[in-house]
C-alpha cells in the first residue's frame, strides 16, 4: 500500500473537512506497534497513510456505491470520511511501516528502528 | 461520499452531535421522541437506512466479520442482523503492552424495522469493505406508477 510522505496538504484544505474517528486498537510488543482501525467502507483505494515528520494521518473516504435516487430515511453515519492522526516517537521507524486492508479493517506495522529494540546490557564487574 | 444518505434535516456537523451528547448526559434523556430500537448512540454496527423508487437499502457498518457468519433475518417488517466480531487482542505481558482498546467485540445485534412496502420474500445481502448491504425490494403494488387519466365513457 502506498505511503504518503509529504509536507504538503498541511494547510487545511481537505484536513478541515468534517471527519468521524475511527476506533483503534494499539499494542506494542518488542518488534514495533501494531494498529487496527475500523474503517467501514473505506476500499484500499480512498485510504491514505501518511507520515509527515512524526505524524501519521489516517485518512479514508466512505464508498458505498450506492445509487443516485437514494433517499435517507435513518442514519447514524452522517459523515462519510474518516481521519484520525498519531504522534509516532522517534524509536519507530517510519520509512518500514506495512499497511494492509482487509473487510474495512486497516492494520498497520511500524516496526521499532533497530537500535531502538530492548537490549539486555551486561553489567561487568569491576 | 453518499451525499443522498447524509442529506438529513437538522443534520449540521458531528461537532453538533457531540453537543447534543453533553446536552443529553446533563439534561437526562432526550425529549424527542427516537426509534425504540435506535438504542444508544456507538451501538455495533451503525446502521443507514434509505429507500430508491424500488428498493429499501440498508448499510450497516460493521467491519472485521466473517460474512459467511453474520446473521440477516427478515421477521414480520423487521430486520435483525447479527453476529460475532472476535477479539484481535493478544494478551498483555512485560513484553507486550495495549495502549487503546477501542474496536468491538462480542456479540452484537440490532433490529431495524422496515417500511411497510418492504417484500420480505426478495431480500439480497452482500458485504463489501466492512459494510453490510441489504437490499429489500418494494412490493410491486407499493411502487410508484403512473395512472393514465382516460375520459369518461357514460
Amino acid at each position: 500500500m502506498d505511503i504518503k510522505r509529504t509536507a504538503l496538504d498541511r494547510q487545511g484544505q481537505a484536513n478541515d473537512a468534517p471527519a468521524l474517528v475511527p476506533s483503534v486498537d494499539i499494542v506494542e510488543d518488542q518488534n514495533g506497534i501494531t494498529l487496527k482501525a475500523d474503517l467501514p467502507g473505506v476500499s484500499k483505494e480512498t485510504l491514505s497513510i501518511d507520515v509527515d515528520g512524526d505524524t501519521l494521518t489516517v485518512e479514508g473516504a466512505v464508498a458505498l456505491g450506492e445509487s443516485k435516487e437514494l433517499r435517507a430515511l435513518y442514519a447514524e453515519v452522517r459523515v462519510a470520511r474518516y481521519r484520525r492522526s498519531f504522534v509516532l516517537g522517534r524509536d519507530l521507524d517510519t520509512e518500514r511501516i506495512e499497511a494492509s486492508m482487509r473487510n474495512g479493517v486497516l492494520t498497520l506495522n511500524v516496526p521499532k528502528r533497530e537500535h531502538a529494540k530492548p537490549r539486555r546490557i551486561a553489567v561487568k564487574a569491576e | 461520499m453518499f451525499p443522498s444518505l447524509t442529506r438529513i434535516p437538522g443534520d449540521l456537523f458531528p461537532d453538533f452531535e457531540a453537543l447534543q451528547r453533553q446536552v443529553e448526559q446533563l439534561l437526562g434523556a432526550p425529549s424527542w421522541p427516537s426509534s425504540i430500537r435506535a438504542a444508544n448512540r456507538g451501538a455495533f454496527p451503525a446502521l443507514n437506512m434509505g429507500v430508491t423508487g424500488d428498493t429499501i437499502e440498508l448499510y450497516a457498518f460493521a467491519p472485521g466479520l466473517d460474512p459467511a457468519k453474520i446473521s440477516v433475518e427478515l421477521e414480520k417488517g423487521l430486520l435483525v442482523i447479527s453476529g460475532e466480531r472476535a477479539s484481535e487482542l493478544p494478551e498483555e505481558s512485560d513484553k507486550v503492552t495495549v495502549y487503546a482498546a477501542e474496536r468491538f467485540s462480542g456479540s452484537f445485534k440490532r433490529a431495524i424495522s422496515l417500511p411497510e412496502d418492504a417484500d420480505p420474500g426478495r431480500v439480497q445481502a452482500t458485504y463489501r469493505d466492512g459494510v453490510l448491504k441489504v437490499v429489500v425490494a418494494k412490493r410491486e403494488s407499493a411502487k410508484p406508477r403512473r395512472v393514465e387519466v382516460r375520459e369518461a365513457t357514460v
